[in-house]
C-alpha cells in the first residue's frame, strides 16, 4: 500500500496494492486507522487502480474504514474500482454509503 | 483415483488465513483449461476464498484445522466442494441471508454466502452443528464463441 498526504488539500490517498482478503485486511485496517488518526485529513481516498482480487472481507474493512473517518470528520471517497470489484460493492450497499468516483465516463 | 467426471482434484489445507490465496489460485488454475472468461475466473475465485475463508474464521474459529477442497469437472460444468470439520452451522437458512454475521466484532459484513450464490450457478449448503459444514458450488463454463 502506497499512502501519500497532500497537506495543502488536506488529502489522504490510499493506493492499495495488496490483493484483499481476510489474509490481507488486518495489517491494511491498522495502517490506514493509524494514517487517518495522524493527519486527521478533510479528505480520505481509497485508490483501487492496483487490486486484482477483493472478497467480503474488503467490505467489512471499508464499511470499518467509513466510521473511523466520519467519527473524525473526514469524507471517504473510492476510485479506480474494477467491474469486478464493483460489483461486489454494489451488491452490498456500498455505494449508498461511500462515494465511488469512476472519473469521468461510466 | 477413479473418477466419473472429465478430471478431477483434491487438495487439503491447514486453516491458516495465508492459505486462502493459493486455494483459490489453484481451483482458478484446475478450470482454467475450459477457457473462461476473465470475469468467470474472478467470480470463482471469490467463490472459493469466501468459502475457505468461513471455514478458517467460523468453522475452527481459527484452531487448527483442515479444510479438504475437491474440484471436478464434467464437461463445461465444474464442482468445487470445499468442507471442514468445524462447530457447523445452526440455522442455515438465517446464515444465508445477505448482512447476517455472528462476527460482527471482526468486522465482517454477512455477504459471503450472498456473493458465493449470486457468483456462482448453484450453492449448496450442509451443515451439521459439531459436526461441520460442506459447501458445493456449480458453475457452467460458457462457450467461448469468439474464437
Ligand atoms: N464453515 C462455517 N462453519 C460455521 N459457521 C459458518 C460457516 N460458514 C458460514 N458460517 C456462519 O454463517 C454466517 C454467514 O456467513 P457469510 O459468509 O455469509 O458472512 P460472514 O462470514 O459472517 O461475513 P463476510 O463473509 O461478509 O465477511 C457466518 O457469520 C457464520 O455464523
Ligand atoms: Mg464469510
Amino acid at each position: 500500500m502506497n499512502i501519500n498526504y497532500d497537506q495543502a488539500n488536506k488529502l489522504l490517498t490510499f493506493e492499495i496494492t495488496e490483493e484483499i482478503d481476510h489474509c490481507g485486511v488486518e495489517k491494511i485496517k491498522r495502517r490506514v486507522d493509524n494514517e487517518i488518526e495522524r493527519y486527521i485529513p478533510q479528505n480520505v481516498i481509497f485508490d483501487f487502480d492496483q487490486v486484482s482480487f477483493m472478497d467480503s472481507a474488503g467490505i467489512g474493512m471499508l464499511i470499518g474504514r467509513y466510521k473511523v473517518a466520519k467519527m473524525l470528520g473526514s469524507n471517504m471517497e473510492l476510485i479506480n474500482v474494477k467491474p469486478n470489484i464493483r460489483k461486489i460493492f454494489e451488491m452490498s450497499g456500498i455505494p449508498k454509503i461511500i462515494k465511488i468516483n469512476q472519473g469521468g465516463v461510466n | 483415483m477413479k473418477t466419473k467426471y472429465d478430471n478431477e482434484m483434491n487438495l487439503e489445507i491447514l486453516s491458516k488465513s495465508c492459505n486462502e490465496a493459493f486455494a483459490r489460485i489453484a481451483v482458478a488454475a484446475f478450470v482454467s483449461g475450459l477457457d473462461p472468461t476473465i470475469e468467470e475466473i474472478s467470480d470463482i475465485k471469490t467463490a472459493v476464498s469466501e468459502a475457505v475463508t468461513n471455514s478458517i474464521i467460523h468453522g475452527y474459529e481459527n484452531s487448527e484445522g483442515i479444510i479438504k477442497i475437491n474440484c471436478k469437472i464434467d464437461k463445461r460444468k465444474i464442482i468445487i466442494e470445499i468442507s471442514d470439520t468445524g462447530k457447523g452451522i445452526e440455522n442455515i437458512e438465517i446464515a444465508k441471508e445477505p448482512l447476517y454475521t455472528t462476527k460482527p466484532e471482526l468486522e465482517r459484513s454477512g455477504m459471503g454466502f450472498t456473493i458465493m450464490e449470486s457468483f456462482m450457478d448453484e450453492l449448496k449448503i450442509e451443515s451439521i452443528l459439531g459436526l461441520g459444514t460442506k459447501v458445493t458450488m456449480m458453475k457452467t463454463i460458457k462457450e467461448n464463441t469468439l474464437d
